[in-house]
């Protein structure tokens, strides 16, 4: 099958996004993930279902037009499917976990150590097939991982984790080291692993709500639209012009905060102490005016199905234009310090380099990729309302390193500074919320929306009575941890938390 | 240089009193005595530990640090190994890949030690509730003195729930 070719066959999906699924076979599958792959598009994400008897596989794909979701039935009696981890390297661990919780294996080559899996299961019990019930309780067993090991004269190993040194999320990294410089990274993560996809399944779409919002928590505003999306896509909702609005204010409230937070510990990273405190207080008074204004800090619960919970008022947009103000004059002088700061440079630049032809390779997303060179905005490639009245400038670097992340981070501040201004100036009356509707069993809805780490998407499959049978959300994460093991390569360890930082991927989001 | 010292005149000084201790946030009868807690009292060691949360709660552990909550101002700082620690503050549910780890740490945090659950699910299970990959709240693993609900707590009463767990009732 042409690529050209799938929207034309398939239909799209209702909803806000340019989604368009198709259900194909293993050649095809295949045949369309080569053309995606050398066609410059990239793979989004990869999961699988339990279909009664027999399975299916879904791959997301990006390509010009939008996203190609494709269904591989997967026979009940051999759980197998092609690999795709030789077009796509991203995909390896998205296979791995298919196999540990559903029991499905790729066909091929590539690496089928578990993933997911630790000790709280057996090998042979798959979590997330309907036999397999959430309370299941298997008694602790062994964990063992074989690391990949490193040998030569000098080499030595580094265990580091799970449970970190400062205050971050647990996972386990493996450094093989000759003196202070890394030859190679390996991380092993899954410690925070507690059933989020299978505590979804059976909740009523309404209550999915809550949960999809704690997915990973510095991202619940992206996760809460992403999921409100899939749900309005198989409800056939459209929600009133001025929730969109509102959505688009609070995912750009939550990519500032989270950006002034990097940029504080950026900072105090390379011992620029001062960095960390002059951020963390401005950080510090975007939150209390969500809180003050919108009710939670970080805006949990705020955006649901069908709309958004709270409304703003003419003194509510004075005091989010006067906080704004505020944090632009502070970043403005904040950034020439940082650029013009010769100790903060020399830490900055050329460290943990990810070149833009290693990225593109390895599938680099989000914030990362856009600081090696690789231009994915879903805000302004696939601009769904109010994106598509905003024109959102990308912001892109090509050098990959660390500085380049802090370079798209304050550009970043900057354009989200100045779309909140442009929502507030432009926000429509009318409604906030509208009743969502009934759904029918089978449908597949998908939401697909641009957070402040990168793109996330939330693959909703309908059950029976409005009730969620499988839902899969997907954290960028899962493409730039891998990366992270490369951008570290032939740098100092001691620089290792600094490159950590400067990426920032969630644990919670990847390991569910 | 003269930029730095410019912005640290312009924003001043950000720093506010804390709260009061909580009897009500108190789980069990105080298990240390009051003369150790004394002793502890302002110059507190604290080791974080992220058992299996979200990181809701870790963005407000964060927030303490920040000028406003100034938690080192008050003599309590954030350690990098539970060997150096007074208390663990840690944040749930406990994953079942996390339960070993955070017994090991526990184990290896000196005696006397203070036990601060963190949030909703920290306290009792939260969204994520008990199931094949989850232990639930911290308490069904290590002993717990003090939980703080909240989804997530604020530092406010975060800092509350550290300052109830190192004052005693006769205070």
């Amino acid at each position: 099958m042409k690529l050209d070719d799938f929207p034309k066959i398939y239909p799209r999906l209702p909803g806000a996004m340019p989604i368009w699924h198709g259900v194909v076979n293993a050649e095809e599958l295949r045949s369309l993930c080569t053309q995606v792959a050398h066609g410059g598009g990239k793979l989004f994400a990869l999961w699988g279902s339990d279909e009664a008897e027999q399975y299916a596989l879904h791959v997301a794909l990006v390509t010009a037009p939008g996203m190609l979701a494709l269904t591989l039935p997967v026979s009940g009696k051999h759980p197998a499917f092609p690999d795709l981890s030789d077009l796509f390297p991203a995909a390896d661990r998205m296979q791995r976990s298919v196999a540990d919780l559903l029991g499905l294996y790729p066909m091929g080559g590539g690496d089928h150590r578990k993933w997911l899996r630790h000790a709280a299961w057996p090998g042979d019990a798959h979590p997330l097939r309907k036999s397999f019930g959430i309370a299941t309780i298997f008694p602790s067993g062994e964990d063992s991982y074989p690391f990949v090991p490193v040998t030569g004269n000098g080499v030595h190993e580094i265990p580091v984790g799970p449970v970190h040194a400062g205050t971050i999320e647990p996972g386990h990294f493996r450094f093989s080291v000759v003196g202070e410089r890394v030859l190679r990274l390996e991380e092993r993560l899954g410690y925070t692993h507690k059933g989020i996809e299978k505590r979804f399944e059976g909740m009523t779409l309404e209550q999915g709500t809550r949960l999809a919002g704690r997915i990973s928590g510095d991202t619940t505003a992206g996760y809460a639209w992403a999921y409100a999306q899939a749900v309005e896509s198989v409800t056939h909702t459209t929600p009133p012009p001025r929730a969109l609005w509102l959505r688009a204010l609070f995912l750009e409230l939550e990519r500032l905060l989270n950006h002034l937070g990097d940029l504080g510990y950026l900072g105090n990273d390379v011992a620029l102490a001062f960095g960390f405190a002059q951020f963390w207080i401005l950080k510090e008074d975007l939150l209390r005016m969500n809180g003050e204004l919108f009710g939670h800090r970080y805006l949990m619960d705020r955006i649901v199905p069908g709309g958004v919970t709270v409304d703003l008022d003419s003194a509510a947009a004075a005091r989010i234009a006067g906080t704004l103000r505020h944090i632009e004059q502070n970043v403005t002088v904040l950034k020439d310090i940082y650029y013009e700061h010769a100790g903060a440079q020399d830490r900055f630049l050329t460290t943990g380099r990810v070149l833009p032809e290693l990225a593109a390779q390895l599938g680099l997303t989000g914030l990362a990729g856009r600081a090696s060179g690789l231009a994915w905005d879903a805000r302004a490639q696939f601009p769904c309302a109010p994106y598509d009245q905003l024109d959102v400038q990308m912001a892109t670097h090509r050098n990959g390193d660390v500085a380049a992340r802090v370079i798209v981070r304050f550009e970043e501040v900057a354009e989200s500074i100045r779309l909140v201004r442009l929502i507030l100036e432009r926000l429509p009356p009318g409604e906030t919320r509208c009743a969502v509707g009934d759904t029918e069993p089978g449908q597949l809805g998908i939401g697909w929306v641009e957070g402040w780490r990168g793109e996330i998407l939330v693959a909703l499959h309908t059950g029976e009575s409005n009730r969620i049978r499988r839902l899969h959300p997907h954290d960028p994460s899962w493409q730039n941890w891998p990366v992270l093991e490369h951008a570290i390569i032939g740098n100092i360890v001691p620089d290792f938390p600094l490159i950590n930082k400067s990426f920032n991927l969630s644990y919670s989001g990847v390991d569910l | 240089m003269h930029q730095i010292i410019k912005q640290i005149l312009r924003t001043g000084i950000k720093t506010e009193a804390p709260p009061q201790p909580d009897e009500a946030l108190q789980l069990e009868a105080q298990r240390i005595n009051e003369r150790i807690l004394h002793q502890i009292g302002r110059a507190l060691a604290i080791r974080h530990v992220d058992a299996g949360s979200c990181n809701g709660c870790e963005l407000e552990i964060h927030c303490l640090n920040n000028a406003y909550y100034n938690i080192e101002g008050l003599g309590m700082h954030f350690v990098a190994s539970p060997r150096h620690a007074d208390m663990l503050l840690v944040t749930g549910p406990v994953s079942r890949h996390m339960e070993t780890a955070l017994k090991r740490t526990y184990d290896a945090t000196p005696e006397p030690k203070l036990v601060v659950a963190i949030g909703d699910c920290g306290c009792d299970g939260g969204i994520f509730g008990e199931s094949y990959a989850s232990c639930g709240k911290i308490a069904n693993v290590i002993p717990v003195d003090v939980a703080v609900p909240g989804c997530p707590p604020t530092p406010t009463a975060i800092l509350q729930g550290i300052m109830t767990a190192v004052s005693n009732k006769a205070r």
